[in-house]
């Protein structure tokens, strides 16, 4: 009997995101793949608000029990920390693998995970290949590695946009929610381990940029904040979509850092992604080029963009949004 | 206060990728290093902090074959007071034994704080500044985006860019401390800096000599060139565009 180990990241609804819901999904199919479906289980670990509502939640995508902890302790991410609880999970459990997604939380935790269990880890995996590989990428996604972990134990962090989200499939009877005891040594950890400030985080409202099914994004064309705001926001908005932006827009302040799409930012794959403005560094294809469809709005007809778009419009953007609200705004009348 | 900055050599990022024949590794025969960007902005806060008065010495070290030096010395010139290459003679070798190295050298001197690029821009494994700090059961901070240093109370401030926006946190030192893309501005090495660095120390360390296992943990068996995308449809106009995208059913 092997067991697998999924890291799961809640919404402050309680809600298993979907980025964790593409690790189940990966988990599985290493299960499937590398372990043997039959004799292998999958354990969760969810942490902080609203963990116990989520981790009763992952019964629904084939977890067999999962550990949880709403303790104080754990309101504000420590790697240390996270990385402790993981750790001991799998060491009580055995555990063959453990799965993340490749989010802040999960790239900053996962290594130190891998170094106590003396595992090798995968990070960005994209796929699970026969014969104990993986695929991840390398160079911002201009190489593919066909890759295997020499360690008996593995640690993966999953780029989201590689798997489908799991979904929900018939309820296991056996299910168990398990709130985790905290020892002393760990409450001590912590209080080495350094201390929140504070945060100040982008407001919610519009879908967020890595689950958002419509991703608008904006560059350096843009000239400036006040005009990023006027043609980008409202586009988006008028589609329901998230915001995005190249490097150079971000680099300009024309919007906040976590907006930036790209190998040093974000990794997104909507259905429909519009780039406005932007001219396509290899850099910021690495983030984007996994999309559905690719709109680019470009008033240079020789922007490296043209070469991965579907649809490519060539003119001045301030023209074009105004008329792109419009058409949106027709088009979706009844 | 000794501050360590390691430092990757990878290849420029405005040239292109070239896989050798067997498709297993990366032809370097004309590859132009660089210092990974990130660890450029490593060096330029270490420098920073000193320039400061929070600390006095900032060592950078590079792990690789001897050719390495040439990063090592631009590191110098740019202003590290003392440069460390651990020599290894085999080609690749992964985060795993990157940390090791790194911890064992971080073990021979008295450091308060290891300043690392968050990723280097050839692997993009991002784990080598979390595996130092497990390492050395250190605390540590990812993705700063700015760094201050308390002297007295022995921490550091340091602001994180995350995945919703920011996040301040403390950490004790001695800590571990990965850098984001947005921290600084690295400046450019002066010619009578180019100079000096040419005099200042660079120790060389056989990494064979460190005791500590040198086998990769990650195995690369192939390398491809992902599929292209097809280019597509030139469109005229706003409606034009609308009219494919409802016919594409995404509206």
């Amino acid at each position: 009997m092997s067991s697998i180990i999924i890291f799961l990241e809640q919404n402050k609804t309680g809600q298993i995101s979907k980025a964790s819901r593409a690790a189940i999904k990966a988990a599985k199919e290493h299960a499937d793949l590398h372990l043997g479906q039959t004799n292998t289980s999958l354990y969760g670990c969810v942490l902080g608000q609203n963990s116990k509502l989520a981790a009763e939640q992952s019964s629904l995508y084939g977890i067999k029990e999962c550990f949880f902890s709403e303790d104080p302790i754990f309101n504000h991410f420590n790697p240390w920390l996270w990385s402790d609880m993981v750790f001991k999970i799998a060491a009580q459990l055995e555990a063959l693998s453990v799965f993340a997604a490749a989010t802040s939380i999960g790239k900053d935790f996962a290594p130190r995970t891998a170094e106590k269990l003396s595992a090798a880890q995968i990070s960005d995996l994209l796929a699970i290949l026969p014969n104990n590989k993986f695929k991840r990428p390398l160079f911002a996604g201009d190489l593919l590695a066909e890759v295997e972990a020499l360690t008996e134990k593995k640690v993966c962090t999953v780029r989201a946009t590689a798997f489908e989200p799991q979904a929900e499939i018939p309820k296991q009877t056996e299910f168990k929610a398990i709130n985790i005891e905290l020892s002393q040594d760990l409450k001590d950890l912590v209080a080495n381990a350094g201390s929140f400030v504070s945060s100040d985080l982008s407001p919610a409202g519009r879908p967020q940029l890595n689950e958002a099914s419509i991703v608008v994004s904006g560059g350096r064309a843009l000239g400036s904040a006040e005009n990023f705001e006027k043609y980008i926001y409202p586009l988006a908005d008028s589609l329901g979509a998230a915001i995005g932006a190249s490097r150079a827009a971000v680099d300009a302040g024309y919007a906040p850092n976590d907006w930036q799409v790209g190998q040093t930012g974000k990794t997104v794959a909507p259905t429909l992604y519009i780039a406005i403005g932007i001219s396509g560094a290899i850099q910021h294809i690495a983030g984007m080029k996994d999309s559905k469809i690719i709109v680019a709005i470009n008033k240079d007809p020789e922007a490296p963009i043209a070469e991965i778009a579907d649809y490519f419009l060539v003119g001045d953007l301030f023209e074009i949004v105004p008329q792109l609200i419009e058409e949106i705004r027709t088009a979706k009348l009844p | 206060m000794k501050i360590l900055v390691p430092i990757k050599r990878v290849p420029d990022y405005q040239s292109k990728v070239k896989l050798t024949a067997s498709g297993d590794s990366i032809d370097h025969s004309t590859t132009k290093w660089i210092i990974n960007p990130f660890d450029e902005i490593a060096l330029e806060e270490a420098l920073r902090i000193k320039e400061r008065g929070c600390a006095n010495e900032v060592v950078a070290i590079s792990i690789g074959p001897l050719e390495v030096e040439a990063q090592l010395r631009s590191a110098l010139a740019m202003g590290a007071d003392s440069a460390i290459l651990a020599k290894v003679d085999q080609n690749e070798i992964d985060s795993a034994v990157a940390a090791s190295i790194l911890a064992e050298i971080w073990k021979r001197s008295e450091y308060s704080l290891a300043i690392i690029g968050k990723q280097a821009i050839d692997s993009d494994a991002s784990q080598t500044p979390q595996l130092l700090a497990a390492k050395l059961g250190l605390p540590s901070a990812a993705y700063a985006s700015k760094v201050t240093i308390n002297q007295e109370k022995k921490q550091a401030e340091v602001t994180r860019e995350i995945d919703g926006g920011l996040e301040t946190v403390l950490v004790k030192l001695p800590a571990i401390i990965s850098v984001d893309l947005r921290l600084n501005e690295p400046r450019y090495a002066s010619l009578p800096n180019i100079m000096k660095a040419k005099k200042k120390p660079l120790e060389i360390i056989a990494a064979e000599t460190l005791n500590i296992n040198l086998k990769p943990l990650i195995k690369i068996h192939k390398l491809v060139a992902p599929e292209k995308r097809k280019t597509g449809k030139r469109v005229e106009n706003a409606k034009e565009l609308i009219n494919y995208l409802k016919s594409e059913k995404i509206l």
